[in-house]
């Protein structure tokens, strides 16, 4: 469905991803994991078109997204949630989720997944009006997602979706990424919990400074030395 | 009870005046709202919008509302052109380059205005023949055209406040303001959406040009300056970026103008107003709105 083929991004003279090719299969939860600074967050700004690569292509369903505009790429299906969620602070529940919708104009299919969406977010229904900004950091992240889901992705870009939330909501957010999965959207998830991503993904990539070191069946990852090491604590 | 009347009286022309700079401020305010940059032209789409609205009604004969929506749509269009040709190759060049592009762009605007229409200062027709309602056996009173210019300025502010919170164009703007990388990944053009805010802004600029005209009855090209530097205080005294900053920044300094004038200081008047900007850049840089640390929309 994606296919990343060795791309080289710049900020300015810095080198911040070196040769990475990766692949993500239709219906698969393919994660790529590393640590703080390895170019995660670099390589999805560079998918959903925020970044050009100087070299190298990203290929989704026969499509060039590389010399995509971002507002087509979306239109396209591929849909990312940001790092440190990044909801529209200053508006509510219910403008951010409608912003996620942007592009559409089946007005009646984007209620339906308005419903959809608080159906698994009981708690963004409660809080509707309420401005973004004064959510919890769990509730935010789940407005992010429901943002994301408005779009009707087939490709789900997800960012650190566990940062800084409590180990409880943590296994709240990967349950219901695992179901939006199982509905039939396809996820690419970066993380820093190895080992959370892990448990649920299908393949794995392990990036190290710009460069994948590693990648694998998901589980076999999850055995592996290298990879308890340096990312399951031993 | 003499005082009362006189302040009763500096008010009204205070309110006439403050919706002039509240609609150039408006302006100012989402610019810088969603690109950061201080549109110094934004004061010359003011004259521009008078000249316009003198030309249609002198010219074509065309009555106050048809003149006025000329205007706007106009300078709308005068708006994006800017935009485009200016200010967007900058975009990602540092904030003074961008500003010191605004200051050269204004400054084509007056001295390319000088040689279009002549330096002469023009007399407004009038559009609205005076009368005025009285109050109090006459001591205090509002001319008709304050009152057009108070209704006009009314209409629009509801008709922004729909757009900004209603429409998808509005909320394209305020998520822009917001984050733009956010923006950009739920599908919304950054280009258009700051188009879209050039033409409203300079429709409101041009607006205020049109009601200037009626108001003063005399425009000249460089007539945009001080207002235009006035509405840059009402801004910033908002709290720049804060539309409702703007609209109360600017009839404050409408108010606070007339009061000066009225009290008999009034070659002190835009003595004051820069002084008050010295006095909040000194106090709350933020402005009235503005969050303490944080610059925000
Ligand atoms: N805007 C930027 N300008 C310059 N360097 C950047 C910028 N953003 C990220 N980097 C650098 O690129 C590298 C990869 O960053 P990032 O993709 O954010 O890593 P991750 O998401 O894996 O933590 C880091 O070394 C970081 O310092
Ligand atoms: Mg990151």
């Amino acid at each position: 469905m994606l296919k990343v083929n060795n791309i080289n991004v710049y900020y300015g003279a810095i080198h911040a991803i070196k040769g990475v090719s990766l692949e993500v299969k239709e219906g698969a939860i393919v994660t790529l994991i590393g640590a703080n600074g390895a170019g995660k967050s670099t390589i999805l700004k560079t998918i959903s078109g925020l970044l050009r690569p100087k070299t190298g292509e990203i290929v989704y369903e026969g499509k060039k997204l590389n010399t995509m505009e971002a507002q087509d790429i979306v239109r396209s299906g591929v849909c990312q949630v940001p790092e440190g969620r990044r909801v529209f602070a200053n508006m509510s529940v219910l403008e951010n989720l409608e912003l996620g919708a942007f592009l559409r104009k089946d007005k009646v299919q984007i209620k339906e997944d308005l419903e959809k969406v608080f159906e698994k977010f009981p708690r963004l229904k409660e809080r509707m009006t309420q401005l973004a900004g004064t959510l919890s950091g769990g509730e935010q992240q789940m407005l992010a997602i429901g943002r994301a889901m408005m779009s009707r992705p087939r490709l789900m870009l997800l960012d650190e979706p566990s940062m800084g939330l409590a180990p409880l909501l943590v296994k709240e957010i990967f349950s219901i990424i695992k179901e939006i999965n199982l509905s039939g959207t396809t996820i690419l998830l970066v993380e820093q919990n190895a080992h959370m991503a892990l448990s649920i993904a299908n393949y794995a990539y392990v990036l190290e400074t710009g460069k994948i070191v590693l990648e694998g069946p998901a589980k076999e990852l999850a055995e592996s030395e290298q990879v308890k090491k340096a990312y399951l604590g031993g | 009870m003499e005082d009362l009347l006189i302040f009763l009286q500096q008010l009204i022309n205070g309110i006439s005046l403050g919706s002039i700079y509240a609609l150039i401020a408006l302006g100012y305010t989402m610019v810088y709202g969603i690109i950061k940059l201080i549109n110094f032209a934004h004061g010359d789409i003011y004259m521009v919008g008078a000249y316009v609205g003198f030309f249609a009604i002198t010219k074509l004969n065309m009555s106050f509302i048809p003149a006025l929506l000329t205007s706007m749509v106009l300078c709308s269009i005068l708006g994006i052109i800017i935009e485009r040709m200016a200010y967007k190759p900058l975009r990602n060049a540092t904030r003074i380059a961008a500003l010191i592009t605004a200051i050269g762009v204004s400054l084509l605007l007056e001295y390319g205005g000088m040689l279009i229409v002549t330096p002469q200062p023009r007399a407004f027709p009038e559009v609205f023949p005076q009368t005025k309602i009285s109050f109090f056996e006459g001591k205090v009173y509002m001319t008709n055209q304050q009152l057009v210019i108070f209704a006009v300025t009314l209409i629009l502010m509801v008709l922004l406040q729909f757009i900004v919170y209603k429409t998808k164009t509005g909320k394209a703007m305020r998520a822009v303001s917001f984050d733009k990388d956010a923006a950009l990944l739920m599908g919304i053009n950054i280009n258009n959406t700051i188009s879209a805010t050039f033409a409203i802004g300079s429709a409101l600029a041009a607006a205020a040009g049109v009601l200037v005209g009626i108001y003063y009855t005399s425009i000249s090209p460089l007539m945009g300056i001080i207002p235009g530097l006035k509405a840059f205080v009402a801004a910033v005294l908002g709290g720049i970026g804060i539309i409702p900053g703007a609209v109360v920044g600017g009839f404050l300094m409408g108010i606070i103008e007339a009061l000066v004038s009225g009290y008999g200081a009034s070659t002190w008047r835009d003595a004051v107003a820069f002084g008050i900007l010295i006095l909040i850049l000194i106090i709350k840089p933020s402005g009235i709105f503005g969050a303490n640390i944080r610059e925000k929309v």
